[in-house]
């Protein structure tokens, strides 16, 4: 049975369509027949990061109206077999997608995907609530920082009311939190909060840890998922993600001090 | 003592009105006369959930009782109290039952038609009856509100007649709302309105204070006035007069 993942904050720039990426394509590698679809309808980003923005034909709008058939829009990732995009519509408003449209998708989707994941857009709206309400389990992508952490509370209690689970009366969505842009020099510093201060507030399981890093805006800026980067510290910790949402035992990284040699020390750096 | 007073000071407005009203209260059914076992069973549901029946009224029901054997009344009543309870009548029981209940200053009710199992004979409903204005004074069981779940930002929660008892946190943005008293076992982030209908005696009781607003009847403080006496710690805050205090639950 296909599992459908909504990668969603409420904040806006805190990393969700990098996480909906590298989190597709990371599943896509463990061989797990994956689809990645941007609800940012009006804001299309997924395509960039995933690279495959030249070769957008459809949209998910032209589907939900009948314009397209689904297999049209699906867009093949080429490097790996079993990931695929479903990019969203630049032209339209996020009022073009309707519940039942959606619904439609979702239920041909699950035939043949064991994945669906979906990147939700910012706010707490109308495409928000599209890209929510299907949703089994929901990775809330948090900066660690004050406004990005409220917000996040706000989207978990929407997951908590607001979609077909909790109007059907099901087992809740299953949530796991993900911090982004981590630094524990500044956390050390008292700049930033630390994990545990996230965590003692929103009281979610944390699925990982993404540092800080160089290689994310470059990853993005040439529209290769972090994931792919493996020597990168996001990349590793992207990767760790999957593994950890599969099920697998990894101990958390990147959230402690790198001790730093005597040399580096001395010499500054 | 209602009749003295009114001769007292007789006046020409009304000080009060008698309705009758319904109420939901607890009832106990009582199937064992050994209080041992009895006291054991109630140690194990009370400490499920020990804030939900803390002041909780209670009606001690006999007609599940077997008819051999006596219920140490005296001792059966100092146990609900001891376990937080408010014993306030008696249901069914016999003759001697009965005689021991009023001297101890619990009601005898009797059960209303639907419930099936009416057993008391007609001539005790009319005693009852002479008794039921000052019963339903008495009788006033609120609906409490337990909440296990963090409560997140944007929430609004409301007990409109009773307590309300929230068993994990409260996010920055929240908001509890309650006739009666407000308790929360975790961090308390967003704002917390116990007595929202006026009543003063309402307090906020929390294990982490750090809350957005507190208010008692009305009456409130916003973060910015809590001391760093009181922040983060487990507190109560009560109205004192007119003034809003805030204190430490232990020292």
């Amino acid at each position: 049975m296909a599992r459908i993942i909504v990668i969603t904050s409420g904040k806006g720039g805190v990393g969700k369509t990098t996480t909906s990426a590298a989190f597709a394509m990371g599943l896509a590698r463990k061989g797990l027949k994956t689809v990645v679809i941007d609800f940012d309808v009006g804001l299309r980003n997924l395509d960039l990061i995933m690279g495959c923005e030249r070769r957008v034909v459809y949209d998910l709008v032209n589907v939900i109206q009948g314009e397209a058939r689904l297999s049209q829009a699906l867009i093949r990732d080429k490097r790996a077999d079993h990931l695929y995009v479903l990019p969203a519509s630049q032209t339209r408003d996020k009022d073009a997608l309707s519940m039942e449209g959606i619904e439609s998708i979702f239920d041909e989707l699950k035939k043949t995907f064991d994945y669906i994941v979906c990147d939700s857009p910012a706010g707490i709206e109308h495409g928000a609530f599209m890209a929510m309400y299907h949703a089994d389990e929901a990775i809330v992508v948090t900066n660690p920082e004050i406004s990005s952490v409220r917000d996040s509370d706000r989207i978990l209690g929407l997951l908590a009311s607001k979609t077909k689970r909790a109007a059907e009366g099901l087992e809740p969505v299953k949530e796991h939190l993900l911090l982004t842009r981590y630094s524990p020099e500044r956390v050390q510093m008292g700049e930033m909060l630390g994990v545990e201060d996230v965590q003692e507030i929103l009281a979610l399981p944390l699925i990982g840890v993404i540092p800080e890093s160089q290689s994310v805006l470059a990853a993005s800026n040439s529209g290769v998922p972090v994931v792919l980067d493996e020597k990168s510290d996001a990349g590793q910790a992207y990767a760790d993600i999957v593994a950890r949402f599969l099920g697998e035992e990894i101990p958390y990284k990147f959230i402690d001090v790198q001790k730093r040699g005597i040399m580096s020390r001395i010499f500054g750096g | 003592m209602a009749t003295q007073r009114i001769k007292r000071n007789p006046s020409p407005s009304p000080a009060f009105d008698l309705k009758g009203s319904l109420f939901t209260l607890t009832v106990m059914k009582l199937m064992s006369h050994d209080l041992d076992i009895v006291s054991d069973q109630l140690a194990i549901k009370v400490n499920q959930a020990p804030a939900f029946f803390q002041s909780a009224p209670i009606v001690i029901d006999l007609q599940m009782l077997p008819e051999n054997g006596k219920v140490d009344f005296a001792l059966l009543v100092g146990l609900l109290r001891g376990f937080g309870f408010i014993p306030v009548g008696i249901v069914g029981g016999s003759h001697d039952d009965k005689e021991m209940a009023r001297a101890m200053d619990l009601a005898i009710l009797s059960l209303g038609k639907n419930t099936g199992a009416v057993k008391a004979p007609p001539v005790i409903t009319e005693k009852i009856e002479e008794k039921i204005p000052e019963l339903k004074a008495v009788v006033a069981a609120p609906e409490n509100k337990l909440v296990t779940k963090t409560v997140r930002s944007g929430q609004r929660i409301y007990a409109p007649n009773g307590d309300l008892i929230i068993m994990a946190s409260v996010g920055s943005g929240a908001e509890l709302l309650a006739s009666g008293n407000i308790h929360v076992y975790g961090q308390l982030r967003g704002r917390a309105l116990a007595g929202v209908n006026g009543d003063e005696s309402a307090r906020v009781f929390c294990q982490s204070l750090n809350a957005e607003l507190v208010s008692v009847a009305g009456h409130y403080k916003v973060n910015e006035d809590l001391s760093q006496a009181v922040r983060g710690r487990p507190t109560q805050v009560f109205l004192e007069g007119d003034k809003l205090r805030i204190s430490l639950l232990q020292a």
